[in-house]
């Protein structure tokens, strides 16, 4: 054991007692410490192995970057895989196991990779597993999934809610570290809407880690001061365990809130976690600085982590990483943390300077200067350290500072690029313009009063400035330290992908030193911490292998999201029967009495069948039609769009929509119509029925209701803006029922009020306003889409179940019995009527049989590329009837129809299925297809091929009109 | 983004359906020899680097068709009008 729980100090709760596992292993630590503290504290640095060597790994950092501490966090549903040990907050009964280990980690047999480790170089997936290819697939790639790869995911349902929230403010502040809190504090005290959001759990930032004086107080004291004064302002929001995760058009920005994940369940009816998008006018990034790590051999070993994580742990957490310890770096900070571990009582060894000179204060520890650690000697846990200059010093942490990179992710996430400042050694921020300011060491201010006076100024860009407290500063130098060439151990560059420092002039010298292709190929910044450690150390090195500035060699692309997000967070409470609106129809209740199968069509539910005992859908269908076509059947059809349109120029709209011409329909009458997309192909149709001069309701499919809303606003705003016309969905207001059958007409009569249902009051293609039922209003459409004598009887949505339930009543001495859209389905295609199969977005009126109804007399959408040769092609595929030449012979929709003696190719194809049934009239299954030059082809024979299903039927092509050709039924 | 709604004032863009370039304008005659300017109206559209006029529908909103000048490479938007408007204007330019 070489951490351990220093006797005092750090902001932690002693009075608590926190049990938790890791591993299986009980351990305790208390309110205010991190997984990741409270293991340290715990003696337990050992916390996980690496992606591709299996080596034994620590924590790194203390913070959100954190590349090696992942675990798996809760167990069953809650499992969460990859958490960083560093951001979870430790709560009383948390369970977390390590990851990427076999069978233990503490003995994992992948770690004989390491000793094959000169093979597994960058590309040496690619170089390795390229032969034979068809290995790849089903040998290599499986094996290597297996062997490589990080957590795994619950396979059970996630039993937590999230939430999206949606916000406005003035000033959104990011980060509450001493800028953040200035910053807020100014923007606040001008009234201005502020919210101020930090990724960790208290707010306070550095402040809360570091040994500061502000204002004559502590740091942390200061900070206490702020957020009180913020926290009873009216037009502050405080958010912390937020992060904002990306910078988006218009201002906005993502988050994540974690409202209840250091909880070991969510309170009743809250969230685990709560999306939210900010609107902000303004925006200020306080988020700091990272730290970065220094390559030099042995790097990644169980007690070398960066200095600042290394004083956050003693100064915030009173975790002390181990009894001695080792410094290294080349830059200032070095000498604070050995005198911040020194007023712990953690013994510094040396503090190693890079340097060979420096005016900082070293407080009595030896200090060498111009000296560089080459590597850290030991296993699971450091033991010494080897100097460049061969001296060697016991110890068993190591401290390490190669400087400091901005956080400027988020200031790139719109596009533009860091420049990279050659004095300070690190990307400034790109300028963004006011909208979107940086401020703090975000932006290179070094100092903690050029901290605390830029988050001040850019809090409040307008209006008087406030007050900025005196603060003590620590001096701040540096010089480029990347890379200890020096080094015999393995030098990491990307902890989490295992990409070492060696791995990248190999990449320039095999031709990616380009900085996106040499990401790729050496993997380094594609993990989950997005190279937050290393990439700037790969761009030095990349740098210094080619002969370029680190401008010329640039950054990858910042992008979405900071950290990762999870995806409950964006799937929000939109799951399960969330997923979306269910639409039901007036006659839902009234079908579920009946006894209905309901199918989701879109959004509806609608009756697909009405079972009886022992019935299948088959057979129910099959009895539903025969019902229908020998007594009487009524069937739900409220789920087709149903759009009012009046004006005095309704007719002459549409006549523009339809490729068919109403302007003529008389009043009282209904009529089929088509409708085109401009491009010539078939979009809709329907019928529209026309119920005074200036008075017209349109039907529209069931799928594409809304689409033709749209298209019909689009036509007379956009394109006949200067048609009196106006229209609206009436969908949802009217209940609208076919009653079909030779017994329609005696069952519709006892609903009327006064109509005398004949011939000649209610024609074939009738559309009248009645009264049924003492006096409910209803419309009653003479038309069959089942070719029966038959009709439609529309009323007002809440009186749908009522009348439906009349109707059965009426129809009871014949018989009548309900059909759903299965029965529906058989009859239209036994009619030979075309639907969604057919209107498919391929076919032309031409096509489908209707080119007679395209007017040439008026203009209309789709008119004139309707007209093209490709679509006037008289071998175009038609419309035609198909029956199997053996009537005990089954066809499927979807197979492909050949000449007799034809082999299956594209070259012969002439057509395919686009719908079939089982037709209980006659005996047999018919179908409608798509055929070549298909009305001139009736009568010939055909193969009908379904590769897929492995079935092959000879067929005959016939009129699609397969039963009642002669339409005696629908005028009987 | 925002969409500043002539009608609703400013709303997010997910109110919004996009259709695309509102700059062709459709051939007002069916004359056989004007099938080359039916065929750009439908099918040819820029792809323009900087500003551009876009339809879009407010279809979670007002459901009026607008005309909306963005910014394909900042993504700023400038403003909106109904295409009522933009049709019209376009008409009387003619």
């Amino acid at each position: 054991m070489t951490s351990y729980r220093l006797d005092k100090g750090g902001l932690i709760d002693r009075s608590t007692a926190l049990r938790f596992t890791f591993d299986g292993a009980l351990h305790v630590g208390h309110q205010g410490d991190t997984l990741a503290s409270a293991l340290l504290a715990n003696g337990v640095t050992l916390m996980g192995r690496s992606f591709k060597y299996h080596r034994p790994r620590s924590v790194i950092t203390a913070g959100a970057a954190e590349p090696n501490a992942l675990v798996e966090l809760r167990e069953g549903g809650r499992k969460e895989a990859n958490t960083r040990a560093t951001m979870i907050e430790l709560y009383d009964g948390l369970v977390s196991k390590s990851q990427n280990n076999w069978p233990s980690l503490d003995f994992d047999v992948g770690a004989l990779t390491s000793l094959a480790s000169s093979v597994f170089v960058a590309g040496f997936y690619y170089k390795t597993f390229m032969w034979p290819k068809s290995f790849w697939e089903k040998i290599y790639e499986p094996i290597i999934r297996r062997a490589a790869g990080l957590g795994t995911a619950s396979k059970l349902p996630d039993p937590d809610k999230y939430e999206k929230s949606y916000a406005h403010c003035d000033v959104l502040v990011i980060g509450s570290g001493p800028t953040g809190l200035m910053a807020a504090l100014a923007a606040a005290r001008q009234a201005k809407r502020v919210i101020l959001a930090d990724e960790s759990s208290r707010l306070g930032g550095s402040l809360l880690n570091e040994q500061e004086e502000i204002g004559g107080t502590s740091g942390y004291e200061w900070t206490q001061g702020v957020i009180a004064e913020l926290g009873s302002m009216p037009n502050v929001t405080l958010l912390p365990r937020t992060t904002i995760m990306g910078w988006f058009d218009g201002n906005i920005f993502g988050a994540v809130e974690r409202v209840s994940d250091h909880l070991r369940v969510p309170d009743p009816y809250e969230p685990r976690q709560r999306y939210w998008k900010i609107h902000a006018k303004r925006a200020v990034l306080a988020a700091g600085a990272e730290e970065r790590p220094v390559a030099f051999g042995g790097n990644d070993m169980p007690g070398v982590m960066t200095a600042s994580a290394m004083r956050t742990y003693a100064n915030r957490y009173a975790a002390a990483a181990g009894r001695s310890v080792v410094v290294f770096g080349g830059n200032d900070s070095i000498y604070r943390t050995a005198r911040d571990l020194k007023s712990h009582g953690i013994h510094v060894e040396a503090i190693v300077d890079s340097r060979k000179e420096s005016k900082a204060d070293a407080a009595g520890t030896p200090v060498l200067r111009g000296a560089l650690v080459a590597d850290a000697v030991g296993g699971k846990a450091v033991k010494s350290v080897h100097l460049a200059d061969g001296t060697h010093i016991n110890c068993e942490a190591v401290a390490m500072s190669g400087g400091f990179s901005p956080i400027v992710n988020l200031a790139c996430h719109r596009g533009k690029k860091p420049v990279w400042d050659a004095k300070l050694l690190a990307f400034l921020p790109p300028d963004n313009g006011e909208a979107f300011t940086v401020a703090g060491s975000a932006a290179s201010r070094m100092l903690l009063s050029e901290c605390l006076a830029d988050g001040a100024a850019k809090g409040a860009v307008d209006g008087k400035p406030i007050t900025v407290p005196k603060c003590r500063d620590e001096a701040f130098a540096i010089s480029p330290l990347w890379w200890v060439k020096e080094s015999h151990g393995k030098a990491f560059i990307d902890y989490q992908n295992d990409a070492t420092a060696k791995d990248l002039p190999l990449a320039a010298r095999e031709g990616y030193s380009d900085v996106e292709l040499a990401k790729r190929y050496t993997t380094t910044g594609m993990a989950t911490d997005q190279g937050k450690l290393g990439n700037i150390n790969a761009i030095a090195i990349l740098a210094e292998a080619t002969g370029r500035t680190m401008d010329e060699v640039g950054t990858t692309t910042f992008r979405p999201f900071y950290t990762p997000v999870s995806f409950g967070a964006f799937t929000g409470p939109f799951t399960g029967h969330h997923f979306q609106p269910v639409r039901k129809t007036p006659l839902h209740d009234w079908a579920e009495e009946q006894g209905a199968v309901f199918v989701e069509t879109g959004l509806w539910m609608r009756s697909s069948w009405f079972p009886r005992e022992g019935e299948d859908w088959l057979a129910s269908a099959s009895r539903e039609v025969l019902n229908t076509r020998g007594a009487v059947g009524i069937c739900d059809v409220s789920t087709l769009g149903k759009i009012d349109v009046q004006g005095k120029d309704a007719g002459q709209f549409l006549d523009r929509l339809y490729c068919n011409t109403f302007s003529t329909l008389a009043v009282g009458k209904a009529r089929y119509g088509l409708m085109l997309r401009e491009d010539g192909i078939v979009y809709d149709d329907g019928t529209t029925s026309r119920l005074a001069e200036d008075h017209y309701v349109m039907t529209t499919t069931t799928a594409n209701a809304a689409k033709v809303m749209a298209q019909m606003e689009f036509a007379h705003q956009a394109l006949f803006p200067d048609l009196d016309v106006t229209y609206v969905s009436v969908t949802e207001q009217w209940a609208q029922m076919a009653v079909a059958g030779p017994k329609s007409r005696p069952t519709l009569q006892k609903l009327m009020d006064e109509l005398v249902m004949t011939d000649e009051s209610v024609p074939y293609m009738a559309a009248l306003e009645v009264s049924i039922m003492g006096g409910i209003p209803a419309r009653l459409f003479r038309l069959s889409f089942s070719g029966e004598h038959a009709y439609e009887l529309a009323v007002p949505a809440d009186y749908g179940s009522m009348v439906a339930r009349a109707v059965m009543q009426a129809g009871d001495e014949f018989g009548i019995t309900p059909y759903g859209v299965e029965a529906l389905s058989i009859m239209r295609i036994e009619k030979g009527h075309v639907a969604g199969g057919e209107l498919n977005g391929t076919t032309t009126a031409g096509d489908l049989g209707m080119g007679k109804m395209v007017s040439a007399k008026k203009d209309f959408i789709g008119r004139m590329m309707a007209q093209r040769e490709g679509l006037t092609d008289p071998n175009r595929q038609a419309v035609v009837g198909i029956r199997p030449v053996n009537p005990a012979d089954r066809i499927r929709a979807g197979a492909h129809l050949l000449k007799q003696d034809d082999t299956p190719s594209m070259k012969n194809d002439q057509g395919y299925v686009t719908g079939v049934a089982w037709s209980p009239m006659l005996d047999m299954w018919v179908g409608l297809a798509l055929f070549a030059n298909g009305r001139a082809r009736h009568g010939e024979i055909v193969q009908v091929w379904d590769g897929l299903r492995g079935h092959r039927v000879m067929a005959e092509i016939c009129d699609p009109m397969h039963f009642d050709k002669e339409n005696k039924r629908l005028h009987a | 983004m925002l969409i500043p709604c002539p009608h609703c004032g400013t709303r997010p863009v997910e109110e919004f359906t996009f259709l695309g370039d509102a700059a062709p304008t459709r051939p007002t005659t069916n004359d056989p020899s004007t099938m080359e300017a039916w065929y750009e109206y439908v099918y040819l559209r820029n792809n323009p680097r900087g500003a551009i006029e876009e339809y879009a529908h407010h279809s979670g909103g007002c459901r009026s068709w607008l005309v909306v000048s963005r910014n394909t490479e900042t993504h700023e938007v400038f403003g909106a009008v109904p295409a009522r408007d933009f049709t019209r204007a376009k008409g009387a330019k003619a």
